[in-house]
């Protein structure tokens, strides 16, 4: 009996440690002390930051010049203005990007895209997909640079994306979203779309569908009470449960934990947010403009097996980018190798985050001013 | 102060720990003791240092006065006093008042014969106040992951703290507190009650014997646990809330990094199922 019981003392809180992480944690203090504001990463599990593609081959000033591209090759709708060369070279790292020929991919390469027989043809649905991307990746570069406004000390230029930022060597980015499937009307397998561990809520049993009401709509997180005792307030359990799921992707998207961005004191207040909460509200809207105007905007162009089980195609979340490391890649500024693809600051584009100022006006101290005066103000916590 | 009928026997002279005869006497009612004098060191050393905080900090006010730990900068080594060191003091005086209370209590036990109970209970107080602001900093290694004395401080420190794996109510040790403490406070509400309705009879009734509140409780549940058997269970219900909530936080940090939702997926990665 004695000896059982020897056994036990010893064995229960193996069995306990053993669902733990030991070794090494590395650790970051992020706001004043005694405000528990910081960040605890177990050193082993930290995600490897992905080593960068270099160019194709070095892109000197005398390729700049020279002939257009749209002057050399038919229907090149989104290059066009850049020289031949350097159309050829954007091709070759694009191709890298999303579909390299090493057998990574069926019928990679060129070929993914084009027709051999004529480059030109647009009867691959991929090439028209691919130019959107373009179109899309050019608009990031332009017009969301205050989702890449870095608190690091370091200068802002050639911050961006390119397609390897999501991508990495696949046609379709490892991380990405759809629809869920509706809940089923009777009480059989319904589980009120909740109650399902699954990485988008980073396991919890919050509501897993946020992505669809905040990442593609345009719903607002607006759950947060303005008084003590919210007596006149709207928001519903579920609502706020379906924003708390949407905090945990991103917090599970970037390898953050909630400090990182609030002081849990009052999340909605900008005043005792840290800087890096601007960068999301940017990044939320910006995944926004994404989904709507990009991805589901292709509408039929998605054949069957690029779309999710409710019949939407993938789409986009945090993670897609991030894949859990805060900054992409390390931060590293691969842009700066690819000028093509930042587009120029177009007027229609920026209508998209000027149309989103009034989304500013956040319960408690709130940045009255628009979305890019907040930006601007990033060097301290938003007024 | 009227002596009640245990006095004369609470005065025995002796079974000190540490000290000899030397604060073996009484003041009023209340023992001295080496302990008791060491008790009185520290807590007024804390309080003062506490109140020193206060004057050099940027408020008055009760509910936001603060005294902070150092910066994580800082690891575990002393920091200067305005920037955490007078934590790390204050820190040391309610350890050391702590466990003279505790050992003060243990000396009394002494003189009356009893079991340890009562300091053993306490040390388990002790121990969660211990782990918050020793043993996890040390595991961690640095002073700065120590809570701030202070009310809105220390709340906000909490809330920051579970925070930090994403949802707390999912750290399995927090579950098991929790319920301790919930059991624990029903557990006393039931026996409060019973206890006051038994010795406040309607007007012309006697006292009502244990026997009433035995009936009572095996009419409402189906068992009593008895008069004696309740401390029992209250002592069952309260060591173990303040045990398991040692161990949720010790957990936190320095054995686990990512949300605790998260760790639960070693349930759903059983081989027998995936």
């Amino acid at each position: 009996m004695m000896r059982k019981q020897l056994t036990l003392l010893l064995v229960l809180p193996a069995l306990l440690l053993g669902g733990c992480e030991i070794g090494t944690k590395v650790t970051e203090q992020q706001g004043p002390n005694g405000a528990a504001i910081s960040s605890v990463k177990h050193k082993a599990g930290m995600p490897v930051v992905a080593p960068v593609p270099e160019p194709p081959y070095p892109l000197d000033a005398a390729m700049l010049e020279g002939a257009r591209a749209k002057e050399v090759y038919q229907n090149v709708q989104v290059l066009g203005d850049i020289s031949a060369d350097e159309f050829n070279y954007t091709m070759a790292a694009l191709t890298n990007w999303v579909a390299p020929a090493d057998g990574t991919v069926e019928n990679g390469g060129c070929n993914y895209c084009h027709n051999p027989a004529n480059m030109a043809s647009d009867e691959l649905y991929t090439k028209v997909v691919a130019r959107k991307m373009l179109q899309m990746t050019r608009n990031i570069n332009a017009n969301w640079t205050p989702h890449f406004n870095n608190n690091y000390g370091q200068g802002n230029e050639n911050a961006g994306v390119t397609c390897w930022t999501c991508h990495r060597g696949k046609p379709v980015p490892a991380n990405n979203w759809s629809a869920a499937l509706p809940d089923p009307g009777n009480i059989k397998g319904n589980k009120l779309g909740q109650n399902t561990p699954l990485k988008a809520t980073a396991y919890a049993s919050l509501p897993y569908d946020s992505f669809s009401s905040y990442l593609a709509g345009s719903e607002n997180i607006r759950v947060g009470a303005k008084s003590a005792y919210p007596t006149d307030h709207a928001a519903s359990i579920v609502n706020t449960e379906k924003t708390y799921g949407l905090m945990m992707h991103m917090s599970q998207g970037l390898g953050v934990n909630c400090t990182f961005c609030h002081n849990s004191n009052n999340f909605a207040k900008w005043s005792d947010s840290r800087t890096q909460r601007v960068n999301a509200w940017y990044g939320i809207r910006m995944v926004r403009d994404i989904n709507n105007n990009y991805i589901t905007a292709l509408g039929d162009v998605w054949p069957a097996n690029r779309r999710g089980p409710a019949g939407d195609p993938l789409k986009v979340n945090c993670a897609t980018c991030h894949n859990g490391i805060n900054r992409p890649m390390g931060g590293a500024k691969m842009l700066k190798d690819y000028p093509s693809l930042k587009g120029a600051p177009a007027a229609t584009l920026v209508a998209a985050p000027a149309a989103a100022a009034p989304d500013t006006a956040v319960p408690e101290a709130a940045p009255a001013s628009p979305p890019v005066a907040a930006a601007e103000d990033a060097t301290k916590p938003a007024a | 102060m009227a002596l009640l009928s245990f006095e004369r026997k609470y005065r025995v002279r002796g079974g000190t720990l540490i000290g000899g005869d030397l604060f073996d006497f009484w003041i009023g009612p209340f023992y001295v003791g080496f302990f008791g004098v060491t008790t009185i060191f520290f807590a007024a050393l804390g309080t003062a240092l506490i109140l020193y905080g206060a004057a050099i900090g940027p408020t008055w006010n009760p509910w936001l006065i603060n005294i902070a730990p150092p910066d994580i900068k800082y690891g575990l080594s002393l920091a200067p006093l305005r920037e955490g060191g007078l934590w790390q003091i204050v820190t040391i005086c309610a350890v050391g008042a702590f466990c003279s209370w505790a050992l003060r209590e243990v000396e009394i036990c002494r003189k009356l014969g009893m079991g340890y109970h009562v300091p053993v209970a306490f040390g388990f107080a002790i121990f969660a106040y211990v782990s918050l602001v020793i043993i996890r900093p040390v595991l961690m290694g640095a002073w700065g992951w120590g809570f701030p004395y202070g009310i809105f401080p220390h709340l906000d420190w909490v809330s920051n703290t579970g925070y930090q794996y994403l949802h707390f109510h999912y750290n399995p040790a927090h579950m098991i507190a929790v319920s301790f403490f919930f059991t624990n406070a029903l557990a006393l509400g039931l026996h409060g009650s019973l206890v006051l309705s038994a010795v406040n009879p309607a007007k012309g009734e006697d006292v009502k014997s244990p026997e009433y509140e035995d009936t009572f409780f095996r009419d409402l549940v189906g068992y009593s646990v008895g008069t004696l058997g309740i401390h029992r269970v209250g002592l069952l219900l309260a060591v173990n809330a303040a045990f398991w909530s040692a161990i949720c936080i010790i957990l936190s940090g320095p054995f686990w990094s990512r949300g605790w939702p998260e760790w639960w997926t070693w349930w759903l990665n059983l081989p027998i199922w995936n």
